[in-house]
């Protein structure tokens, strides 16, 4: 299943900071954990976690600092700041009051497929 | 890495094309090399071959345009380039970045010191006239000389012919007050301009596109030299009043000091920042010349019929013809600066016709201008003068006529906009030539007159 594209984007930033409080990680390190945790679900377009990680950079929800690959090639890993890990709070707090609404309107209304199993 | 030089050869490749994006910075393309290079490797663990990881990962990576995009929100900044004074961690190992900006400020300096040592020793007006050209210009031409590396034999043919110029203007007997002296004066920096050009190819100006960038340095030089000239004028204009009303006189400080070591190093100063931005900002030039060029048609086809109906050719003042000649030298920079900054694949569009328009009114006025002079020499008898810019009518003529024709057979598409750039490139020596022989020739003719 394909999550719709403003779906992933609101998700993003509460995801990255979120795969970040498991650890330092780098940019394609990210993105893998976000197809193992969606399943493959979420697609992104690889080149736009780059200026997001900036963006959240600049806001000070993360740090960033220069190592080298395996390969030994350069390599900037991203972790995150005590602002991220509040930052990531609220946005828990918030992601729960929405999902909580979505599962009592659904809860109350019957599943689409399943109003249709009902007619038939 | 043998088996996977042709892997190499595409990132690099790819490298190149998203450093062109000006709001993706050298770091970020490093990180986003790496992220390429894991996607790269995790592909060719389940099996593709390095061509086709190549293209999945270019592909995952996504549309570059929009990725650029998004950088460019995060990085407004960028889209506004920092002029760099001391470049970091330059690639070309052994010159301390710092290097370029002493050598810089030591040229400036040594261009002050020339001038002033030309005022205090040089007493005659007339011959201080003639050297101030050849007192600045081995320090411009000296920073291209260190910029471009440049070999022996270009340097030998930098200083030979500066010597004979001179020594031309410094040997010849010129009267005081006569007219070949300031005529070779004014030409003499015809030619010390052009082998500005020469020390700027490094050497090779033979080539079209050196000639071009020339060209194109010229134009953005004037601009950053009447930048600086505007700057230095406000500060000088603050000092001067604060000064004047704790009652101290400044103009003598201003004279004697200020402005013989603030105006040759703001020449050089200037060159060397048209040379540290030129990937900076973009060239003001060419978009000054979008605007100029259809003012400057109106101008010209206001002043063609007043000319035309202004009485007798012979009796149009000379003083016209001079102004004229510095409206005709305007109008072949517009063109010279848009077709240097013209994409040459572009197909013909309204401003090539505008162009077209331009060179045709120039055209007009400098056959009126040619008649009238004639008239003049036939009537009042030829004087160096006279003859000096008839000269450069003609030369600006033959200049406009092939231009014009080039243009046309642009605009019909039977030409490549390629032959209007080499016409005009390849023309520019003619100036050097006709300016050498009004400084080598035109004296002994006329008798140091």
């Amino acid at each position: 299943m394909r999550i719709d594209k403003d779906l992933v984007a609101a998700s993003a930033t509460p995801l990255v900071l979120g795969i970040l409080t498991e650890g330092e990680l780098y940019g394609y390190a990210i993105l893998k954990r976000v197809g193992e945790l969606s399943g493959g679900g979420m697609q992104w377009t690889d080149g736009m976690l780059y200026p997001l990680l900036h963006r959240l950079e600049r806001l000070g929800y993360v740090s960033s600092s220069w190592g080298t690959s395996d390969a030994g090639r350069k390599r900037k890993h991203y972790a995150i700041t005590p602002a991220g890990r509040e930052a990531l709070a609220e946005r828990q707090e918030q992601w729960t009051v929405v999902a909580d609404a979505l599962r009592q309107v659904w809860q109350s209304a019957p599943r689409f497929p399943d109003a249709i199993q009902g007619l038939a | 890495m043998e088996p996977h030089a042709g892997l190499e050869a595409q990132i690099e490749r790819w490298r190149g094309y998203v450093q062109r994006h000006q709001a993706i910075s050298a770091a970020d393309v490093d990180e986003l090399e790496d992220h390429l290079r894991g996607q790269i490797s995790d592909r060719q663990a389940t099996g593709l071959d390095d061509e086709e990881a190549f293209l999945v990962a270019i592909k995952r990576l996504g549309n570059l345009d929009a990725v650029s995009h998004e950088f460019a929100r995060e990085h407004s900044d960028r889209l506004w380039k920092q002029l760099v004074l001391v470049p970091e961690g330059s690639d070309d190992a052994g010159a301390p970045p710092w290097r370029e900006l002493a050598v810089v400020l030591a040229l400036a300096v040594g261009a002050g010191v020339a001038v002033k040592a030309g005022l205090a020793w040089i007493n005659d007006g007339d011959a201080l006239v003639r050297n101030a050209g050849l007192l600045v210009f081995p320090f411009l031409a000296g920073y291209f000389a260190f910029k471009r590396r440049v070999s022996v034999p270009v340097a030998v043919g930098l200083i030979v012919p500066f010597a004979v110029l001179a020594a031309t203007l410094n040997l010849y007997p010129f009267m005081a007050g006569g007219s070949t002296g300031m005529l070779a004066a004014l030409h003499a920096l015809v030619v010390l301009w052009l082998l500005v050009g020469v020390a700027y190819a490094g050497g090779r100006w033979r080539s079209d596109r050196r000639r071009m960038d020339f060209v194109r340095f010229t134009g953005e030089l004037a601009i950053y030299f009447t930048l600086l000239a505007l700057g230095g004028a406000v500060l000088i204009a603050l000092t001067a009043a604060t000064l004047r009303t704790i009652g101290i006189d400044f103009e003598p400080v201003l004279e004697e000091w200020i402005l013989p070591f603030a105006v040759p190093g703001a020449l050089v100063v200037a060159a060397w920042l048209v040379e540290a931005k030129q990937q900076v900002v973009e060239n003001i030039a060419p978009v000054l010349t979008r605007v100029f060029t259809p003012l400057t048609i109106a101008m010209l086809l206001v002043l063609l019929p007043v000319l035309a109906t202004a009485g007798g050719l012979a009796g149009i003042d000379r003083n016209l013809l001079i102004l004229m000649d510095a409206i005709l030298i305007l109008v072949l920079c517009l063109l010279l600066y848009s077709i240097s900054a013209r994409d040459a694949l572009a197909p013909p569009g309204l401003f090539d016709a505008l162009q077209l328009v331009l060179v045709a009114a120039a055209l007009a006025v400098d056959a009126l201008m040619l008649t009238a002079m004639l008239t003049r020499i036939a009537e009042f008898g030829s004087s160096p003068n006279k003859i000096a810019a008839l000269g450069l009518n003609v030369v600006l003529l033959v200049h406009l006529l092939g231009a014009a024709w080039l243009a046309i057979g642009f605009l019909r598409g039977r030409r490549p906009f390629t032959a209007v750039e080499r016409w005009q490139t390849r023309y520019l020596p003619v100036y050097g030539v006709w300016a050498a022989a009004v400084v080598l020739l035109f004296p002994p003719l006329f008798g140091f007159a």
